[in-house]
């Protein structure tokens, strides 16, 4: 049989692209397969926020910071493409307590290689001068960036020069007497490659059913809201101490934070709730009246601004709140990059070094066992996620 | 402020009127909620009383129709039963949980800077549609508007786009549109028409099934005459010229195919362009209900029920069909509406000759539909220069670089690989073209805020009641 190319990626979502990117870096031939466009999924439906300061130490901060070095390496490349900018996260508490909390986060955030530096009340008006007055301080996160997603995924996977099968439903993930991976089935046809990776985001439990095996992806809903182009009125990504418990949180309720951002475009991005309900796409007036009132209690400016549209996405997430990225021991050939949840952008380019690196049987960089495919066992068997919790 | 009421209807053109007072007429409380100063839509726009005092207007064609409509809603409003709240733009109408019906939210205030919220047990969505626009080499230059802008503006504030006016483009409402500068003493230096005679011919069945309509054209083709302009058929507008506004344009005629004829290209001198190429529903409302649509069109069953229980739609937003479909429509679905509300089946046999003239004028629509087409190449005779989107200031070339080079293929992905789309109108005025570029069918784009809303009015919405 003919191998149409070493590796066939499925999803041309950021993930995705990152990976094409990196394995055809290191010598590999590569098709990207989706069955809508370019950045049709969530990468075309989120924020850029390439975020270390959300994150505590473990292995996603890990995967955040190897991301953040790969996005700032690829910003001299494409930084203009894709809207890249260094701009930095603002983390701003309300009351003291939360001062504290923040504190307490930043230092364990230090330990593990993160700038973050602490702001008082005086310094916050400086930096932005358009914030609430009377907020108890913050933090400032300089490796914190931003990228236009959706250019993102079209720039990277152009440079990548993978061929791209856009329109192109997956249908069945081809596998041998063996049971290892031969190629894709689509609807334009077959794929015929030793290695498949599924960065099918939050389809990508689906996409493993096809190819025989198990991965609990499940949708988390957003919604941002943006406003009218402004003159630069918000200059770092700012957003309040209590999103960082929420992004943790294992509640099925709707839970909003403001986080609030400029555009080099002019719009202003406030985002983003978060509510597990399945793939219902209806407008949630309860949402965007949080995400709103949310922001405006950081920029009171906002009041009268509108906002000019609102959109939905559904953030692909894993159990333990953690991607799964590497090979699968179960289906030989089956690699997957999916599950990032609500960071995929930041942790795209990571995730699609170490993809690489487990393509070509290099060392990876970071060690892939936290986000091992097969943690979560089979259906129905009890999973074995930290912490024991179950959505 | 919550006001409660049975019935909501959103625009108060021919398909609204006749709807609230259909519903009015048998008890229901119905609250009329329109964007503009006064009742009447597109077609029975009127000059505000201001405008109106200082030259008045020549009769509208339709006076009868008009007089019978207003008169009754003054009835209605002053016996209390219809609440007409004008310069109300809705934003959203929302599906409240557990059936306890709608809010309609809206802006008002000399801004639109005020949140309003009406509750209602059925909403009627009668907000008519917007112009079709497919651009050209020099279409955004000053002096260049719409045919529907240009009568707006003349119908409601009695004021001439230009001096001298080319009138452009394709669709039936070209010639009322040049008819109506010329009465109003601007110089028609040409009616250009891109359909061909001979395509109205072929059709000739389905329109001699309506000799009113037929004659209304014959009737404004006379009225021009008169002021010496003639209807160029198969030709089309190539370009506009202009340093910093309108100097002229050029005309070129079509070929059988609808394609430019080489060598038939004149300039014509004018300091006004009006350009039409039909209407387009406006669907945003009926869309973020969950309401199914047909193609460009919100889909109603016979009553004009759209498939979400409660919801009702009628006139131009379920299919461009001319204000006497919308009156026809409208009637038929106030009437459901006031059979429903009782939990009653209604009669279709009381609403016969409304949905006689409803199967006559849509089959008439269709007929238009077919022959008024715009030429067969105006996606190509878009330059890279020229701007698709208005709003974000995007050319023909980065759509056609988007689709070619980045992976595009739809009109979601150029947006958001361009920005097209992005901006104030959210994309009601670059879809037909982007849809052009892109080589895919217009669909009616997700738009969940039919008007850009403050963050203040949205964070000021009530808070959500657990039960
Ligand atoms: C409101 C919101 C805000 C967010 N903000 C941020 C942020 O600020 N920063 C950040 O880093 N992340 C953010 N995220 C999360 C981020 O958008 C996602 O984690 C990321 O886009 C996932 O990328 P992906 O490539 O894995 O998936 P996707 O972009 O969804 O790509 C998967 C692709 O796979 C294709 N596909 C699926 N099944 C098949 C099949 N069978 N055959 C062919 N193709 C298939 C799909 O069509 C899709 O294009 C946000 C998400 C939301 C919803
Ligand atoms: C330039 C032009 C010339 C025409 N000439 C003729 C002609 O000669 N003969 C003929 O038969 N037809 C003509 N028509 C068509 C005719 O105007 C329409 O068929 C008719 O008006 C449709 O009625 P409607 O009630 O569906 O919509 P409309 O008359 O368009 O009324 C819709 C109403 O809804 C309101 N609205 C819309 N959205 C909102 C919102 N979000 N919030 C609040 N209010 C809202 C609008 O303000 C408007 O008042 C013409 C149309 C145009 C544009």
């Amino acid at each position: 049989m003919r191998l149409t190319c070493d590796v066939v990626v499925v999803g041309a979502g950021a993930v995705g692209a990152a990976c094409a990117l990196y394995a055809a870096r290191a010598g590999l031939d590569v098709c990207v397969v989706d069955r809508g466009q370019v950045a049709g999924g969530t990468t075309g439906a989120g924020e850029g926020n390439l975020l270390v300061s959300d994150k505590a130490p473990g292995p996603e901060l890990e995967l955040a910071l190897l991301s953040a070095g790969l996005w700032a390496g690829l910003a001299d490349e494409l930084g203009p493409a894709v809207e890249y900018e260094p701009k930095g996260g603002l983390v701003v508490a309300k009351t003291p307590g939360e001062l504290s909390a923040l504190h307490g986060l930043a230092e364990r955030q230090r330990a593990a290689g993160v700038a973050a530096v602490r702001v008082g009340p005086r310094e916050l008006a400086e930096l932005e001068p358009h914030l609430s007055p009377g907020l108890a301080g913050g933090v400032l996160h300089p490796q914190d960036a931003q990228v236009m997603p959706a250019l993102a995924a079209a720039h990277v996977i152009r440079a990548s020069g993978a061929r791209l099968h856009t329109g192109s439903n997956v249908t069945g993930v081809l596998r041998g007497r063996s049971g290892a991976v031969r190629g894709v089935r689509t609807a334009r046809g077959d794929i015929h490659a030793p290695a498949v990776v599924n960065a099918a985001g939050t389809w990508g439990g689906e996409l493993a059913a096809l190819a025989g095996t198990h991965l609990p992806v499940l949708p988390r809903r957003g919604f941002v809201l943006v406003t009218e182009p402004l003159p630069r009125m918000v200059r770092h990504k700012v957003y309040a101490a209590d999103y960082v418990a929420d992004v943790a949180s294992d509640s099925a309720a709707l839970r909003t934070s403001p986080v609030v951002e400029g555009t080099s475009a002019g719009p202003v991005l406030i985002g983003a709730s978060r509510e597990r309900i399945g793939f219902d796409r209806a407008l949630s007036l309860p949402a965007v009246r949080a995400l709103a009132a949310g922001a405006i209690g950081l920029f009171p400016f906002l009041e009268p601004v509108r906002a000019l549209r609102t959109y939905a996405g559904f953030r692909p997430y894993l159990p333990d709140h953690l991607p799964a990225i590497g090979p699968d021991p179960r289906v030989p050939g089956l690699l997957h990059a999916c599950g990032h949840e609500g960071a995929g952008i930041g942790l795209a380019t990571g995730t699609g070094r170490l993809i690489a690196q487990a393509l070509t049987g290099e060392a990876t960089e970071l060690d892939l066992g936290p986000f091992r495919p097969d943690r979560f066992g089979a259906p129905g068997t009890s999973p074995a996620t930290r912490g024991g919790q179950t959505p | 402020m919550a006001e409660r009421t049975r019935l909501a209807v959103v625009g108060a053109g021919p398909a609204g009127l006749a709807g609230a007072l259909a519903a009015a007429a048998r008890g229901v409380r119905v609250t009329l909620v329109d964007a503009a100063e006064q009742a009447g839509g597109q077609f029975f726009r009127r000059p505000a009383e201001a405008f109106a005092a200082r030259r008045p207007p020549a009769p509208h064609p339709r006076e009868h129709t008009w007089e019978r409509l207003r008169d009754a809603l003054d009835r209605y409003r002053a016996a209390g039963t219809v609440t007409h709240l004008t310069e109300h733009h809705v934003w959203c109408v929302e599906r409240l949980p557990a059936s306890r019906g709608f809010a309609v939210h809206a802006l008002c205030g000399p801004a639109q800077e005020e949140g309003v919220t009406v509750r209602a047990d059925a909403v009627l969505l009668a907000t008519g549609g917007y112009e079709r626009v497919l651009p050209f080499p020099g279409w955004t230059l000053p002096g260049v508007v719409t045919a529907g802008g240009a009568q707006a503006v003349l119908k409601g504030q009695l004021v001439l786009p230009g001096r001298t006016v080319v009138v452009a483009g394709t669709g039936p409402l070209l010639l009322p549109v040049a008819a109506g500068l010329a009465e109003a003493g601007a110089r028609v230096a040409a009616l250009v028409e891109s359909a061909g005679p001979r395509a109205l011919l072929r059709r000739a069945p389905a329109l001699a099934g309506q000799p009113g309509k037929v004659a209304e054209g014959v009737h404004y083709a006379a009225r021009l005459l008169r002021y010496g302009v003639r209807p160029l058929a198969r030709h089309t507008v190539v370009e506009a010229h202009g340093a910093d506004r309108l100097e002229a344009v050029t005309v070129a005629a079509l070929d059988r195919g609808g394609r430019l004829a080489p060598g038939t290209a004149r300039r014509v001198r004018c300091d006004a362009l009006a350009v039409g190429h039909g209407l387009l529903p406006h669907t945003d409302l009926a869309e973020t209900l969950g309401c199914a649509l047909s193609g460009t069109d919100v889909r109603v069953d016979t009553e004009q029920r759209t498939d979400v229980p409660g919801v009702w739609a009628a006139g131009e937003t379920t299919g461009v069909g001319g204000a006497d479909l919308a009156l026809a429509e409208g009637h038929i679905a106030g009437r459901s509406i006031a059979a429903r509300l009782r939990g009653t089946a209604p009669d279709p046999r009381a609403w016969a000759v409304a949905d006689r003239a409803r199967t006559r004028l849509r089959a008439f629509a269709a007929a238009l539909d077919a022959v008024y087409a715009p030429p067969s190449d105006w996606v190509d005779r878009m330059t890279d220069d020229t701007t698709v989107c208005r709003c974000e200031e995007v050319g023909a070339g980065r759509v056609r670089e988007a689709v070619g080079a980045l992976g595009a293929g739809d009109a979601r992905s150029v947006k958001l690989l361009t920005r097209a789309g992005m901006g104030w109108c959210q994309g009601r005025m670059c879809g037909p073209a982007v849809a052009g570029l892109t080589g895919c069918p217009l669909t009616p784009g997700r738009r969940p805020f039919a008007r850009p809303v403050p963050l203040g009015v949205l964070a000021g919405l009530p808070e959500p009641r657990p039960d």
